[in-house]
């Protein structure tokens, strides 16, 4: 399995991890949370692989990842061309292809692309700004965690889908109402993982920082963050793959432009094809945030890669 | 400035979900301004935990902690601890790790890098100094939290077992070295030890604490005279001192 292949399967592993705990801050989530970390920290250190597993890896990234791409894309030819399916079920890549042209020529792609890349952006940074000083206060502050737990599980547990249509009504039907979906979802897994973060930070270095006489912001800035910097990057990890997810839903519900409202349009019109286009064209897009975050651990976290 | 620090009456009990731990009982002593105490005792008996209260990370349930008379509210700047584990932060290398109280300070970072260098040669850490804590042995990085505690020149320095991990060729260099920096600077020093040579061989007192909760079973002054060379471990007045002490633990 290559090292993105593992990261994907942890990355629902580790949401799995949350949600079923009824107290996610509480006692009884210690634990769950406590096998959050080692999780986080497999992924690392999976990284980590000796030099020449790590050569027979890029070898594969290179290498068997096209390959593959290429036989999927013979399968589906095949698939179409053998006339098994109907075109407006399944359009042979050709037409996908042709879509593609044609949406790039008249910019209507490139628009809608960059209407939804907006509101992702925009809501990634509302949702990790708040996620993150809140869970920091939390992390600090076991009371104010006890008084608020209860409606910030409470707002997790509700389908975002469902309250997509609220927002259309409260905001609009404009960019507002898909930067809150988009933040709303990106909240949750940033949150607890900055709650997880702050509170692992080793209290023997918490201790030596205190002996040192080290301010407030000195034991923030050159403890804190990067102790809790791994735990961070995997919160960050799962909410810039769900962000995309978030900004689409905002854009189903009800919306004038955007990658979501352009596969409405194009299914309204049975325009496969096109919908086609603008599901790659997402995928693109998470998978580009992925790659971004995945840049900054690397960079950010190159520490830990030394270690053997 | 050395220091004296003074320890009156303090008692501590842990108190855990699982029940409660009584750790110190009673404990006074004084160790006078630039005096070097060793502390000895079984594993468990509250040695770590009286090193916390002293350096004002734990506030005990009764009693206080005198510096130079005056009460020790909290943790300071003045009393410097090199606690039991090495306890570097992961992300730094060795040479960020060492130069974290000047940092701290304030102190520019060619003036850091130029007192941690001579530190590095100190405790023989050359060629590690971009190293990350990870890579380094266990002996290796209490190596590396000794000079950091020595790198900003506290009053009072106290040292939980700082030779604990590492082999015994070494543990004495240091213990020869850490004499060597002690008689030159003359700081108060508080050192718990698991050896009984060691603490003679560096100690103006030795402390011998007892079991359950932890308390002061003898105080022993060690009258050998400075500055002391290794051989002194061989004379017969370190071998009486030393059947004392072991007579103290054992009783
Ligand atoms: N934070 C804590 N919470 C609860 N109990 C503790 C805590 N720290 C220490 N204790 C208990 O207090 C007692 C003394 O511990 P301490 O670490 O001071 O022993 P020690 O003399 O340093 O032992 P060693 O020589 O093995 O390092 C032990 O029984 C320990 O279980
Ligand atoms: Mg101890």
């Amino acid at each position: 399995m290559t090292a993105i292949g593992r990261r994907c399967l942890a990355a629902p592993c580790r949401l799995w991890v949350y949600s079923p705990a009824p107290s996610v801050f509480g006692n009884r989530a210690g634990f769950l949370l406590m096998a959050e970390q080692t999780i986080v920290r497999q992924f690392v250190r999976a990284d980590a692989t000796p030099h020449a597993g790590r050569d027979r890896l890029r070898w594969a990234r290179w290498a068997v990842s096209p390959l593959l791409a290429v036989a999927l894309l013979l399968a589906w030819h095949a698939v179409t061309a053998s006339g098994a399916v109907k075109p407006f079920i399944i359009p042979p890549p050709a037409a996908v292809f042709d879509a593609l042209g044609a949406a790039l020529a008249n910019g209507s792609l490139l628009y809608h692309a960059q209407v939804t890349l907006g509101e992702v952006l925009i809501g990634l940074a509302l949702g990790l700004t708040t996620a993150v000083s809140l869970g920091y206060l939390l992390a600090k502050a076991p009371l104010v965690e006890r008084l608020l737990a209860p409606y910030i599980v409470g707002l997790q547990a509700v389908p975002i889908v469902a309250i997509a249509p609220l927002f259309i009504i409260w905001f609009g039907s404009g960019a507002p109402s898909k930067v809150i979906t988009c933040a709303l979802i990106v909240f949750f897994p940033m949150l607890i993982n900055t709650v997880v973060g702050v509170r692992q930070v080793e209290p023997d270095l918490r201790d030596l920082m205190a002996s040192l006489d080290a301010t407030r912001w000195q034991t923030f800035r050159l403890l804190e963050v990067p102790a809790a910097m791994p735990v961070l990057l995997g919160g960050l990890k799962v909410s810039a793959t769900l962000s995309v997810i978030g900004a689409v839903v905002g854009e189903f519900v009800g919306a004038s432009a955007g990658l979501g409202f352009l596969i409405n349009l194009a299914r309204s019109t049975y325009d496969t094809p096109l919908v086609f286009v603008a599901v790659f064209t997402l995928t693109i897009m998470a998978l580009s945030l992925y790659g971004l975050v995945d840049w900054l651990e690397k960079r950010l976290l190159s520490w830990q890669q030394r270690r053997s | 400035m050395p220091a004296s620090l003074s320890a009156e009456h303090i008692s501590h009990t842990f108190r855990t979900p699982a029940g409660t731990v009584p750790a110190l009982r009673d404990v006074t002593f004084t160790v006078e301004a630039g005096r070097l105490a060793c502390v000895v005792g079984p594993s468990g008996c509250g040695k770590s935990t009286l090193l916390r209260v002293l350096a004002g990370l734990l506030k005990p349930d009764a009693g206080r902690v005198l510096l130079n008379g005056a009460p020790v509210e909290g943790p300071n700047h003045q009393i410097g601890i090199v606690f039991q584990k090495a306890n570097l932060m992961p992300w730094r290398t060795v040479m960020q790790n060492l130069t974290l109280p000047l940092e701290l300070d304030g102190v520019p970072a060619e003036k850091r890098r130029a007192r941690a260098e001579a530190l590095i040669d100190l405790v023989g850490l050359g060629g590690f100094t971009d190293a990350y804590p990870g890579e380094l042995s266990g002996g290796m990085a209490q190596r590396v939290a000794m000079a950091r505690a020595l790198i900003y020149a506290p009053e009072v320095l106290l040292l939980d077992e700082p030779f604990g991990a590492l082999d015994a060729m070494t543990r004495e260099r240091l213990g020869v070295e850490l004499l060597r920096i002690w008689e030159a600077e003359r700081r108060t020093v508080v050192m718990v030890t698991h050896s009984i040579a060691e603490a003679l061989f560096l100690g103006d007192h030795v402390m011998v604490m007892g079991q359950r909760p932890g308390h002061i079973v003898r105080w022993l002054d060690v009258p050998l005279p400075r500055p002391r060379s290794l051989d002194v471990i061989h004379s017969p007045a370190f071998g009486q001192l030393s059947a004392q002490v072991r007579a103290a633990i054992e009783a």
